[in-house]
């Protein structure tokens, strides 16, 4: 089973040096692009790879740089952003990637950079990732120093500036144009699209946005080629995944596997089962703001057709698992508190609705909810859902909570009946 | 509203910004350090306000928090009005706009340590330290916030202590965690 991403990564071990990745076939992918062919052939590459977003929305990367302008009339300077601001509760795997290959990385960036022409970079780091930090900014430095970033780069006459940029948290930042704003010194608060960010993003120019699982996927695309990558998959996407299980199970971890494994491979095989005593009850299959998937669903395979197929989303791809002793109703409370405090309060239905729905929730929790309660929660699903919100956040919150009340209504109404947690 | 509470706050010194663009350093103004290491994050962007979250985790590395001393300071020095700092500064969750201990716990309480039990620790800091979520301890020497996912799941529950990550943390582990920073 091949794993490109993480092969030369092992966990406890410093990451590669530019001259340990060069050995291993680092930057070979940078130089056959800028020997023998165009941002145009490169773009094409990586539509025809299937290659998807890593980020949760699983847009194919080839298109949506096909939207940015090119040619000498196109608006300069263009950007290429890294969105390694990994924030989704539950969500552990750029981490993986960011601390144990940052070379790779960075190859990425500049093959993207390339496809699309830009002439500077960023990574927009989570403040929280501090290691990963330290050593992105070494890696930076060394790809500078050996001629991969900066003016004329390998004498291609192609040139890249790359900074790294360290947050100071907040969720929204990982929405694309809420970056931008934040990359602006503004407040993180997304941007009315169109014009999208491939027209007019960071400082009216020309950015594209990608996630750092995607951006590393990269360099061995160009090196294996599409075909290669297509079989990769195991259902009906291309490539490997990163797949990560926190909750009680055995060996909760992340692992690169073939993308489309199934929910019962990664919790049973790969991450060891269920901690003895206690039974597996759902599992948000991609992230906090994921539809529940339920026992009904182990055989589902983790690809982004067959997640939407069974109801949910892939999203990261990085599993939260519920078990039988966790209550469902201070499960999505959790979550709801956690949606509702990073709510930007830009737009009316986000900012006050979810602090309702804690509340609601909160109170149920507690014993003191009514059957009423619990149709509002219901309605609120319909009135933060996709439509009524100027991004989605909301909508994406409302995901945990309208699936916990379809497959476990009877532990809200239970928390009614008895006026009091029956988990205790 | 910011005038108000530039008066009432803090040191109660600066009710005028124009009193933040001269003078020696100082509480209200910037000092020599924190303009070189703004200069240069100004000298990145295309406009001096693009740098201002750069600025604010300057001046809260020198300070510790940010007062409002401060962000009238930032604000004439990137040429911005006090309320467009603030605005910027009470948005982002790592911008301290009230002063903190010399050490910051930040306990992850997101989906993966609530399911690991996070409220536990909870319950152990609050009686070792004597304090709740956003508060110090009377020696200045900590403050407790919660935080939002640390993207350490699978070693939930996780907790963060300046630039320290611990992972799989145990009730039974606090008080040697604790005790290298007293």
């Amino acid at each position: 089973m091949e794993r490109p991403l993480t092969q030369y990564i092992h966990p406890g071990c410093p990451p590669f040096d530019l001259r340990e990745y060069e050995m291993t076939g680092g930057y070979a992918a940078l130089r056959k692009v800028i020997g023998s062919m165009s941002p145009q052939e490169v773009q094409k590459l990586v539509q025809e790879s299937g290659l998807k977003g890593r980020g949760g929305a699983g847009f194919n990367t080839g298109m949506k740089w096909s939207f940015v302008p090119m040619g000498e009339n196109a608006p300069q300077p263009k950007y290429l952003i890294a969105n390694a601001d990994e924030m989704e509760p539950g969500t552990f795997k750029d981490r993986l990637l960011l601390e144990g290959n940052p070379h790779q990385l960075i190859e990425g960036m500049i093959l993207a950079a390339y496809a699309i022409q830009a002439d500077i970079s960023y990574i927009f780091l989570r403040w929280a990732y501090k290691k990963a930090a330290q050593l992105l900014r070494k890696s930076i430095h060394e790809a500078y120093t050996a001629g991969y970033l900066g003016k004329n780069i390998l004498g291609s006459g192609f040139s890249l500036e790359m900074h790294l940029h360290t947050g100071v948290g907040r969720y929204m930042c990982g929405e694309e144009t809420a970056l931008l704003n934040a990359l602006e010194g503004k407040r993180a608060t997304p941007r009315a699209k169109p014009p999208f960010p491939q027209v007019s993003g960071l400082y009216g120019k020309p950015t594209i946005v990608n996630n750092v699982e995607t951006l590393c996927n990269l360099p061995h695309i160009v090196n294996n080629g599409a075909e290669w990558f297509k079989g990769l998959g195991n259902g009906k996407d291309s490539g490997t995944k990163l797949y990560g299980v926190s909750g009680k199970v055995n060996k909760p971890g992340c692992w690169e596997l073939p993308i489309g494994v199934t929910v019962r491979e990664l919790i049973e095989e790969h991450a060891g089962g269920m901690k003895n005593g206690y039974r597996f009850k759902g599992v948000l299959p991609g992230g906090a703001s994921t539809d529940f998937l339920t026992t009904e669903h182990l055989d589902v395979k983790m690809d982004f057709v067959s997640v939407a197929a069974a109801g949910s989303r892939l999203g990261t791809g990085t599993m939260v698992v519920m078990d039988d002793a966790t209550c469902p109703v201070g499960f999505v409370h959790n979550l709801q508190h956690f949606f509702a405090q990073e709510s930007c309060g830009f737009c009316t239905p986000c900012r006050e609705g979810l602090p309702w729905v804690e509340k609601m929730l909160l109170s149920l929790e507690r014993g003191h909810g009514t059957a009423e309660d619990v149709e509002m929660l219901q309605m609120h699903t319909q009135l933060l859902g996709p439509g009524n919100t100027f991004c989605a956040l909301a909508p994406g919150a409302m995901e945990p909570l309208q699936s916990a009340l379809k497959y476990f209504r009877e532990d809200f109404e239970k928390h009614v009946e008895l006026h009091k947690c029956p988990y205790g | 509203m910011i005038a108000q509470k530039l008066n009432t706050k803090d040191t109660g010194k600066a009710n005028n910004t124009a009193l933040y663009t001269t003078g020696v350093a100082g509480e209200p103004y910037l000092t020599d350090l924190e303009r070189t290491a703004i200069d240069h994050e100004v000298a990145q962007v295309p406009y001096k306000s693009a740098a201002v979250i750069e600025a604010l985790k300057i001046v809260q590395q020198h300070r510790g928090w940010i007062s409002d001393d401060s962000v009238g300071a930032i604000a004439a020095y990137l040429q911005m009005s006090p309320a467009e700092v603030d605005s910027v500064a009470t948005f982002y969750n790592l911008i301290f706009r009230k002063p903190v201990g010399r050490h910051v716990i930040l306990l992850c309480d997101s989906i993966s340590c609530y399911v690991m039990k996070y409220g536990d620790l909870y319950t152990a800091l609050q009686e070792k330290l004597n304090i709740k979520f956003g508060e110090t301890t009377g020696d200045q020497c900590f403050t407790l916030l919660p935080n939002c996912c640390l993207g350490c799941c699978d070693h939930a529950p996780a907790l963060m202590i300046d630039n320290d990550l611990y992972k799989d943390v145990t009730v039974a582990m606090l008080d040697c965690i604790l005790k290298k920073y007293t």
